[in-house]
């Protein structure tokens, strides 16, 4: 409670109650594995999680969360029942979770499912498993294709090898492999000398993930302006993958190895007055909730209670909506789609109450569909389809929208909403250097 | 710094969603806090006000069930103008997408267990269905829906008298799906006029009833005839069979009650409500009898919002506004009042639908809607609150819910208005 006067019939929280004089009666054997029963035993089976699901409403064949969290969950106690394989079309959008009304951990009963299914019941030679191993380690694999940025693209940009890819490996010819820069922001950081700022007391961490530093390194760049502008000093740690591509396709043990990596690097610098920054929303979701979810490893608690998406961190600790009431920038009109783990991070509508009122900007939201990728889903060869019949209510909304610009905060979104519009498309941290820089 | 408004509504259900138009209407500036989706989606979407008060019911018109209902009831704070005011909001919201507004009378809506529930406004798709209009009724179910068993409605409804009569057939659906296929999969069939062997769903749909009407004059549907075309739907089907096909409101997942949730938000965001969902609001900070700021649970870390004003519309026990265990009832968020009987077992009746006491468990308001402490003083000047979380109903007995939230939610709603902005 706060330091609100106290209301005089107040009552024990229940813990404390519960020690008084209710004793409750062990009826499982204790287990040190994460015991899942107790969300389990919460769904009341309303159904409002399938109904949510953007991968059930396309695809007749998959049977929807409440299947793959508590009812999967219950069939695998059986000694002879494995996870069904149907897990694997589950495209971790977390979107069941903020549906339930019962407080069922849905998402983190599919990220155990799917981690069990993979260990357990993947074929570790098949097409399938190194297709999504490859695809899960984005990381390592934008790491040597952007030592040589150029050669890298063009070869990922031929054709022929985009075919071959779809063959031999799945990954679905249909999408422009993404462009590594030039420079990534580790580069540029590196040569601007770090910081240009320094103080005591307003300290950030930036948590720039894969993305922003090999793919738009513009992202990352404006998110230092923004924040060394408002006098906080910035560092960047060394990092590795945030691990949301790894919970997708089951790989809980890379995932587990970045996740000690991230800890070791940002944990120390919490008690020295930074709090982390992240600018892809898949990112800060992983960071604040997967990570204490998932793994018992040393500061993740920390990090996760020291996240926050960039422009939340500056609505909390600045004046934002002052600083924009005085700031204008030129004509420009967008059409915005919040990304699903903006959503259940309670940011869906910031970027569109924000910019609303900032002179010379028009912004529209285009809807709450799923865009349909979920990060390596729609990579996939035979999930594509799929994808792109996920993403169809966006794609028309953003065709109506007044807006000929993209926004959104998640770069696989932005991937898929270039895809399907041929739009541009911006992050709101973008919008905001031009605003206030 | 923190997020800052004139008026912070917490809640995401009807009361919430009334709360803030009713607050928004003075001018200031409104935001919802949400925890999760609204749970207007689990409901049925039909809006009640009273039914039944004392021994009377169900009542012609719900106002003059009035002077019945206990003191302390939330009906007797707001009086009868809270309640006209919040039904304005709520007829203002949806437009023409709803019903009953022409009349102050209850009209009888068919449940899909086959009661009757006497309801102030309705869906459209409802409309041709009511129990108090004339006309013999074909229900009509599917094999694979099995929440909904239309012989059994049927029956339900000749057993208490109705005047006309009630046929209930279940029917194969035209296209088959995996056998736990969702409500919304049949809806998406509709809407998109899937293709069949004999033709289309909808077409074969028309075939298979028109074979087996015998006279009837209307035909009733679960409400799964369609999502994005729900009216394209039912015109085709109507227009097939030659008499008016109207929908019976199902239990979640409820189409009816997703659409409801649409509306009001959609109302909301033309009001400029702002609006953050997605986590829970868990503690405050205060001076004083003054609440500074509200925390919001953001994933482990607290996210402070400010506001002049607070409406606490956050549900009843199943809505989590209120919490229990063994011992103790207690409101979690400012640990307001929760008057409840010591002893636990006095909390409920044998009876299954007995006169539960835990069913009018709720904070005690003053005459402005404050939550007041065991002494009857209000906890905090600046902390109002609406619909479930408010105490002295008992909504599932009076049929009196949706009509609770929007009059506690206008008045509410109005008076944190009015004072943010004076």
């Amino acid at each position: 409670m706060s330091d609100a006067e106290t209301p005089p019939d107040t009552t024990p929280t229940p813990g404390e109650q519960g020690e008084d004089d209710f004793e409750p009666v062990e009826v499982f054997p204790e287990s040190t594995e994460m015991d899942l029963r107790p969300g389990a035993d919460n769904c009341y089976k309303c159904t409002s999680c399938d109904v949510s699901c953007p991968v059930a409403e396309v695809d007749d064949e998959f049977p929807g969360p409440k299947f793959q969290g508590p009812e999967q969950w219950r069939l695998k106690r059986k000694e002879d029942a494995s996870v069904d394989d149907s897990i694997m079309s589950c495209s971790n959008c977390m979107r069941c979770d903020d549906a339930c009304p019962s407080g069922v951990p849905l998402s983190q009963m599919h990220n155990t499912a799917r981690g069990e299914y993979v260990d357990e019941d993947m074929d570790k030679l098949s097409r399938e498993y190194i297709r999504n191993r490859i695809l899960a380690n984005y990381g390592t694999l934008a790491e040597l294709g952007s030592m040589f940025p150029r050669l890298t693209n063009a070869i990922m940009g031929n054709s022929l090898v985009q075919q071959i890819n779809e063959k031999v490996l799945g990954i679905t010819a249909e999408r422009e492999f993404p462009a590594f820069a030039t420079q990534t922001f580790r580069e540029w950081w590196n040569e601007r000398g770090g910081p240009q700022v320094r103080s005591e007391d307003k300290r950030v961490a930036y948590f720039h993930g894969c993305y922003s530093n090999y793919n738009t390194p513009e992202v990352g760049k404006a998110m230092v302006r923004v924040f060394e502008e408002f006098g906080y000093e910035v560092v960047v740690p060394k990092q590795r993958c945030s691990g949301t591509p790894m919970f997708a396709n089951g790989m809980l043990d890379d995932a587990k190895r970045a996740a000690g990596i991230n800890a070791e690097n940002f944990a120390g610098l919490i008690p020295e007055g930074y709090d982390i920054i992240a600018s892809c929303t898949s990112c800060s979701m992983s960071l604040r909730q997967e990570y204490p979810e998932l793994f018992d490893i040393d500061g993740l608690e920390d990090i996760s209670e020291h996240t926050y998406e960039a422009m939340e961190y500056l609505r909390i600790h600045e004046d934002l909506d002052s600083a924009l009431a005085d700031a204008s920038v030129s004509e420009q009109s967008f059409a915005y789609h919040a990304p699903c783990h903006a959503r259940n991070q309670g940011l869906d509508r910031q970027a569109v109450e924000l910019f609303r009122d900032l002179d010379g900007v028009t912004i529209e939201d285009v809807g709450d569909s799923c865009s349909g990728i979920s990060g390596t889903y729609g990579w996939k060869e035979e999930k594509y389809d799929k994808s792109m019949q996920i993403g169809a209510d966006m794609f028309d909304h953003m065709e109506h929208a007044d807006g000929n610009v993209g926004m959104t905060e998640c770069p696989t979104c932005s991937m898929q909403m270039e895809h399907g519009t041929g739009y541009d498309i911006k992050h709101p941290l973008q919008l905001l250097e031009e605003a206030l820089v | 710094m923190a997020i800052t408004d004139d008026v912070l509504v917490i809640g995401g259900g009807i009361a919430a969603c009334t709360a803030a138009l009713s607050a928004a209407e003075t001018g200031a500036q409104v935001r919802l806090l949400a925890h999760k989706k609204s749970t207007l989606r689990q409901a049925s979407g039909l809006v009640d006000v009273l039914g039944y008060a004392g021994d009377d019911g169900p009542l012609a018109n719900p106002y003059d069930g009035l002077d019945e209902l206990p003191e302390g009831h939330p009906y007797r704070i707001v009086g009868e103008d809270g309640i006209r005011d919040g039904l304005r909001l709520f007829d203002e919201a949806v437009g023409d997408a709803y019903r009953g507004g022409h009349t102050d009378d209850n009209a009888l809506v068919a449940t899909y267990g086959g009661t009757m529930k006497p309801t102030a406004r309705y869906p459209e798709s409802v409309a041709s269905g009511l129990v108090s209009a004339s006309g013999d009724m074909l229900l009509v179910g599917f094999e694979s829906l099995t929440d909904f068993d239309a012989p059994v409605a049927a029956d339900h409804l000749e057993a208490a008298g109705v005047p006309f009569s009630v046929r209930g057939v279940s029917l194969p659906f035209p296209k088959t799906f995996r056998a736990d296929a969702k409500l919304t999969r049949f809806a998406k069939a509709l809407d998109r006029d899937e293709s069949v062997e004999s033709g289309t769903v909808r077409s074969s749909l028309a075939d298979a009833v028109a074979d087996e009407l015998d006279g009837e004059t209307r035909v009733g549907f679960p409400a799964m005839l369609g999502d994005d075309h729900d009216t394209e739907v039912r015109d085709e089907l109507a227009d097939r069979l030659g008499v008016p096909v109207f929908e019976v409101p199902t239990g979640p997942p409820s189409l009816l009650g997703l659409k409801l949730e649409d509306m009001l938000f959609d109302a909301l965001d033309e009001a400029g409500v702002r609006i953050s969902s997605g986590n829970p609001a868990v503690d405050f900070e205060a001076d004083g009898d003054r609440i500074e700021t509200v925390l919001v649970d953001q994933k482990s870390r607290m996210t402070p919002y400010e506001a002049d004003q607070i409406v606490l519309a956050t549900g009843g026990l199943v809505g989590k506004g209120l919490d229990s265990d063994r011992a103790h009832v207690t409101e979690p968020v400012f640990g307001c009042h929760v008057p409840h009987p010591e002893d636990r077992y006095d909390w409920s009746e044998p009876e299954a639908f007995g006169d539960h006491e835990f069913a009018r468990f709720g904070v005690v308001p003053d005459d402005e809607l404050r939550p007041t402490d065991a002494d009857g003083e209000s906890h905090f000047e600046n902390l109002r609150a609406a619909g479930g979380v408010v105490g002295g109903a008992h909504v599932a007995r009076e049929k009196s819910a949706s009509g609770v939230s929007l009059a506690t939610g206008a008045v509410a709603g109005r008076l944190a208005g009015e004072d943010a902005t004076q």
